[in-house]
């Protein structure tokens, strides 16, 4: 694995090896029903038998399977072979035998990594030593099949990984015949706004991820012990466990670009749904700009949503980000409209108020109880003097405020307490706690 | 008062007679209403008149249709006795509770159509609510300065179906939401305040522009509004008056890029709105060709308004005080323009002799002017307006310094329409004075700040000016007695009269004043010769006196209050700081049932205890500014008791300060601050 082979593998993108682009830790029920969706030849109890635990029957079985669609494929090449030696070949059965074999191909690779997915994370030293690199894998098939791929966006010929997973991402939809290329209209969210800036068509180079590989919790994975990581940069952590050769220095840099390598051109990601507008085959192809936005993305549209807000019960994300954001403001800031139509936020309520006749924009309800409160709070808060001020009330029919009382008031309640108030050895105002009963029930009318 | 006093004879007569054979039952209710419609100049003639017998008792209350009460207290009697108002203004009641409301809702139910809650506070959105129930033919509300009102209020509000107008200006707490409720369920809006309302945004005036097409009236000044809901107004089909004052959020964008619209707007204000520039006054104008009042004061500081105008526009009315304005941009402005009624260029830095010439030979009916510190016009202005403008009816010139005599005589000599006119501050003199006496129509001449004017010009003005109005005189210290007892005597139709630091005034002009019955604000401040004499002759012969400052009058003692508690029962407003009253005269003042606004700072007699006693029973008061020192001594029950009936407390510390700086001193240390 010198480093220009590995530049040359395009997830991820500063692979130790290629074998472990390859994802163990896969989740199996997204990938099973991704697969029974998209294709529908592969017998499902195939997949359906995959249990949780590793099961070495189940494994068994499946290596049995595949030895078999090995035999049969063999089967077609000799046919194949013979044809092409009698000099006779009709050319609509050959591109069927082709066709044919594609698809087996692309079934038998398929179900190859999702039993070794079974089987890598139970004995995952001994498998990573022994096992052949995928890719290589792939490679050595495609090259047998001799049915090149189309390679439109890839200004490199070679036989890459992602050349290869996109050729059986079209095979398998051809074959199929099931699926039809449409306009997914799919909500886009964040992405949209993520790559703003619109580069010309061809100035960018597209690479294309797996499903799988997108789905992967980890990508970076200790050559050692296995362990993956989401960072390399805690990966080369790792490896200071694993021996003094990891501590040095050099090690432990982020790996420098070689200084004589030619400038790395700008990557664009597609989504490897097929349909999705973020998918290059598209006609109105939007690239995705950067691996997050891949991630996301394939989640958001293409997964099962499969958290749900345990506040509401009803909201569900397939990114645990979206699913954080949405419980900060969950219950809280609820727009309301007469109609009983809640909105999470106001410019919506707003604008459905425009459009319907007859609805309202409708208050919170909290809002009543702590105005009335206020308002007892300040009726209360006017003093000892003013306790029979409720009398009052009563006497006028409950119209009035109680400090009729003192409006009212003239010169001879005013004179009987200048005469007490005048004595400066007394507190000024003590008339006001002990002596404003009475004066409040004086005679107003004088 | 003629009417009044027929009236009165009348009775004395009727006294003698038997009362089944009065002349006044002869009368049907037709004819009396006739002659109480008659009677709309003086709240006292139909006072008077309703004096007369029970059945004109009677007549006058059915005949009432608006009543402003001072007291909430007495409301229900008041309501039973008029029971068909129609216009109710609550503004003289600051304390109005939820009951009341409620009260007032149940006695006039149906036939109340206007209510005006602006003055009001301590209500809250339940008496609203009670209104909304049983008046539901209400077509105007204002809830102005309702600080304290909520959402709830709005949507009480909104349930009023009938309602066309509503004013809620500094409405603080109201949202977008309470503004969606009036928007929803008012369809038949026609005027709607939002000024000051810092709650609302771009969402809920745009849902207002959607839902209520009939608007014709907008006011969102001083609220956060930005872009967003200006093309939602301008899609108004009826909206003829715009007004977005201090809006900081439109800018030029937002007005270059609007496209259409506005198509019947008549009057845009726009003034304090910092962010526009000539950009947006140039594409304001050309997209509505139609407006006639265009208010752009204060806009930009810094940027030339007007400059680069071109297009042909109807406007009336242009007001750009405080802005920069050029030649140029008054040369376009008068060339764009097809007939100039008003131009307000106050405070306009750049203004010169040529652009007032240019605007003036193009714009001949021009009827007001306004060039109030526009300090580098000259005599050659002066001249250039006075030959073109003969219709002139208002002038401003205050501290138009460089004018001299010549130009005032050219006033006198060629605008006899001149009704109002504003020389303060300027070089007038005797001989200028003598000249202006010949604009006869005058109501309106403030002469303040003029050093050099004597009795000898006020006695010309008096003798020629019979309309006039309002008087300022303000530290023009050349005026003793002579002048002003002669505009006594030629102008009595005189309500308004300034005569602060005229430090030469004593009794004699107030006895002579005296015999202006219509006066209502007299400024005698710092008049150091005015003693109780004077003042209660004008206290005991113009009832309507309403607004007094008699600041630093320091003879004036406790006999001028007991006299204005015994006649002015129309005072309002009161400024008596520095006098000689004591805790007698403030318990006198305290029992005039309408004395709202009172100043009291360093009342040489007064103690804590005689304020706390005529604070407890001054029912009417609304705001009362009061020293700091006497603060510790106002029991904190006592101030919230006084408080929660509405009124407001403003402690000031002004320092002890008796001389009184000479009017010359003065003058030059306030044009040492221009110059700064």
């Amino acid at each position: 694995m010198d480093q220009k082979q590995r530049s040359s593998f395009t997830y991820p993108p500063r692979n130790n090896s290629p074998k472990e682009s390859f994802n163990p830790n896969y989740d199996y029920p997204q990938f099973n029903s991704q697969n029974r969706t998209e294709s529908p030849y592969t017998p499902s109890q195939f997949f359906n038998s995959q249990a949780r635990e590793w099961d070495p029957h189940a494994l068994l079985s499946n290596l049995s399977f595949l030895e078999q669609k090995i035999h049969q494929m063999q089967n077609i090449v000799r046919e194949m072979i013979r044809t092409n030696e009698g000099q006779n070949c009709n050319t609509s059965e050959l591109t069927a035998q082709r066709q044919l074999l594609t698809t087996d191909l692309t079934s038998t690779i398929i179900q190859l990594i999702s039993t070794a997915g079974s089987f890598l994370p139970t004995i995952r030293t001994s498998l990573l030593s022994g096992n052949a690199p995928i890719p290589q894998l792939g490679s050595s098939i495609l090259s047998a099949s001799s049915a090149p791929s189309p390679s439109a966006y890839q200004p490199n010929p070679s036989p890459d990984y992602e050349e290869l997973t996109k050729g059986w991402g079209e095979n398998v939809v051809e074959s199929a015949g099931q699926i039809q290329i449409e306009d997914l209209d799919v909500k886009e969210g964040e992405d949209v706004g993520q790559d703003g800036d619109t580069l010309p068509i061809g100035s960018y180079e597209v690479l294309q991820l797996e499903k799988e590989e997108i789905l992967a919790p980890h990508t970076h994975f200790c050559t050692i012990c296995g362990k993956g990581f989401k960072r390399d940069a805690n990966l080369r952590m790792h490896m200071r466990g694993h021996g003094d050769e990891y501590k040095s220095p050099a090690a432990l840099a982020k790996p420098a670009r070689e200084p004589g390598s030619q400038p790395i051109p700008v990557k664009r990601y597609s989504c490897p749904f097929v349909g999705c507008k973020r998918n290059k085959e598209h006609k109105n192809f939007q690239p995705l700009k950067t691996l997050l936005c891949v991630k996301n993305h394939y989640k958001r549209s293409h997964c099962e949503k499969s958290y749900t807000c345990s506040r509401c019960n009803t909201k569900k994300f397939s990114v645990l980000a979206d699913l954080k954001t949405h419980e900060k403001h969950c219950g809280r800031d609820k727009w309301l409209c007469s109609c009983g139509t809640t909105f999470s936020r106001k410019d919506k309520l707003f604008g459905h108020v425009a459009l319907f006749q007859g609805h309202t924009p409708a208050l919170p309800s909290d809002e009543v109880k702590g105005k009335n409160e206020e308002i007892n709070d300040k009726d209360d808060s006017g003093g000892v003097g003013y306790n029979d001020g409720d009398e009052y009330l009563d006497m006028k029919g409950g119209y009035f405020s109680p400090m009729v009382n003192f409006d009212s008031f003239s010169f001879e309640g005013l004179d009987e307490f200048s005469r007490t108030t005048f004595d400066p050895t007394e507190n000024s105002f003590s008339f006001l706690r002990s002596g404003s009963p009475d004066f409040a029930r004086k005679d107003p009318g004088n | 008062m003629e009417m009044e006093t027929r009236m009165k004879k009348r009775i004395r007569v009727e006294a003698n007679t038997e009362p089944s054979e009065s002349p006044f039952e002869v009368l049907s209710e037709e004819i009396l209403f006739l002659i109480l419609d008659l009677l709309d100049s003086n709240p006292l003639d139909k006072k008077s008149f309703s004096l007369v017998s029970r059945s004109f008792f009677a007549v006058e209350a059915r005949h009432r249709r608006s009543l402003t009460p001072l007291r909430p207290e007495l409301l229900p009697f008041v309501l039973s006795r008029y029971n068909s108002i129609s216009h109710l203004n609550l503004t003289l009641c600051p304390y109005l509770s939820d009951a009341s409301l409620s009260s007032i809702a149940s006695l006039l139910g149906p036939s109340l159509r206007s209510i005006n809650l602006s003055g009001s506070r301590s209500y809250s959105h339940r008496g609203i609510e009670s209104l909304a129930n049983k008046c539901f033919n209400l077509e105007e509300i204002d809830v102005s300065n309702g600080v304290e009102l909520t959402d709830e209020a709005a949507a009480a509000i909104g349930r009023m179906s009938k309602v066309e107008r509503v004013r809620m200006g500094r409405c603080k707490k109201v949202t977008d939401l309470g503004i969606g409720c009036i928007a929803v369920c008012c369809p038949n809006l026609k005027l709607l305040c939002l000024k000051g309302c810092v709650g609302v945004t771009d969402l809920g005036v745009a849902l207002i522009a959607v839902k209520c097409r009939k608007l014709r009236s907008l006011d969102v000044s001083f609220t956060m509004i930005t872009k967003k809901c200006l093309p939602a107004i301008a899609q108004l089909p009826n909206l003829e008056e715009l007004c977005m004052t201090g809006c900081l959020g439109i800018n030029d964008k937002a007005l270059v890029t609007l496209k259409q619209g506005f198509k019947s707007l008549q009057a845009l204000d726009m003034s304090n709105c910092q962010n526009i520039s000539q950009a947006s006054v140039s594409s304001i104008l050309q997209k509505n060709p139609s407006l006639h009042h265009l208010n752009l004061s204060y806009c930009s500081p810094v940027n030339s308004m007007l400059s680069g105008l071109h297009g042909v526009f109807k406007l009336n009315s242009i007001k750009l005080d405080g802005c920069h304005v050029s030649t140029d941009g008054l040369k376009s402005l008068a060339n764009s323009c097809i007939s100039l009624k008003e131009l307000n260029l106050s405070k306009c830095s750049g203004v010169t002799d040529e652009g007032i010439s240019v605007i003036v030979a193009k714009h001949k009916d021009l009827v007001k002017l306004d060039a109030t510190c526009c300090r580098y016009i000259t005599d050659l202005s002066l001249a250039a307006i006075t030959s073109s403008c003969a219709s002139l009816v208002s002038l401003s010139m205050e501290s138009c310094t460089k004018v001299t005599c010549e130009g005032f005589r050219l006033i006198g000599r060629h605008c006899p329409k001149l009704e109002e006119l504003n020389l303060t501050d300027t070089d007038l003199d005797d001989e200028g004075l003598t000249s202006l006496s010949q604009c006869q129509n005058l109501t309106s001449l403030k002469i303040g700040i003029c050093l050099k004017i004597t009795d000898e010009g006020l006695i010309q003005i008096g003798r020629s000016c019979p309309h006039l109005q309002e008087l300022d005189l303000y530290r023009s210290i050349g005026i003793t007695d002579k002048g002003v007892s002669e505009i006594a005597r030629g102008c009595s139709n005189l309500e308004t009269i300034c005569m602060s630091y005229c430090t030469s005034i004593s009794d004699e002009s107030l006895k002579c004043l005296s015999n202006c019955a219509r006066l209502n604000t007299l400024e005698i401040r710092g008049c150091s010769l005015v003693s109780s004499v004077g003042i209660s002759a004008i206290a005991a012969r113009c009832c309507n006196l309403s607004k007094l400052d008699i600041k630093k009058c320091y003879e004036i003692n406790d006999a001028a209050m007991l006299s204005f508690a015994r006649f002015s029962h129309n005072l309002r407003q009161i400024n008596l700081s520095y006098c000689s009253v004591t805790d007698v005269g403030v318990s006198a003042l305290a029992s005039i049932s309408c004395l709202q606004v009172v100043t009291m700072l360093h009342l040489s007699g007064m103690s804590a205890d005689g304020l706390a006693a005529a604070l407890l029973m001054w029912g009417s008061l609304m705001k009362v500014k009061l020293h700091v020192s006497f603060k510790p001594f106002i029991s904190p029950v006592l101030i919230n008791r006084v408080e929660s009936r509405g009124c407001m407390f403003q402690w000031l510390n002004k320092p002890f300060q008796v001389q009184l700086e000479s009017s010359e001193v003065w003058k030059q240390q306030s044009h040492d601050i221009f110059v700064e």
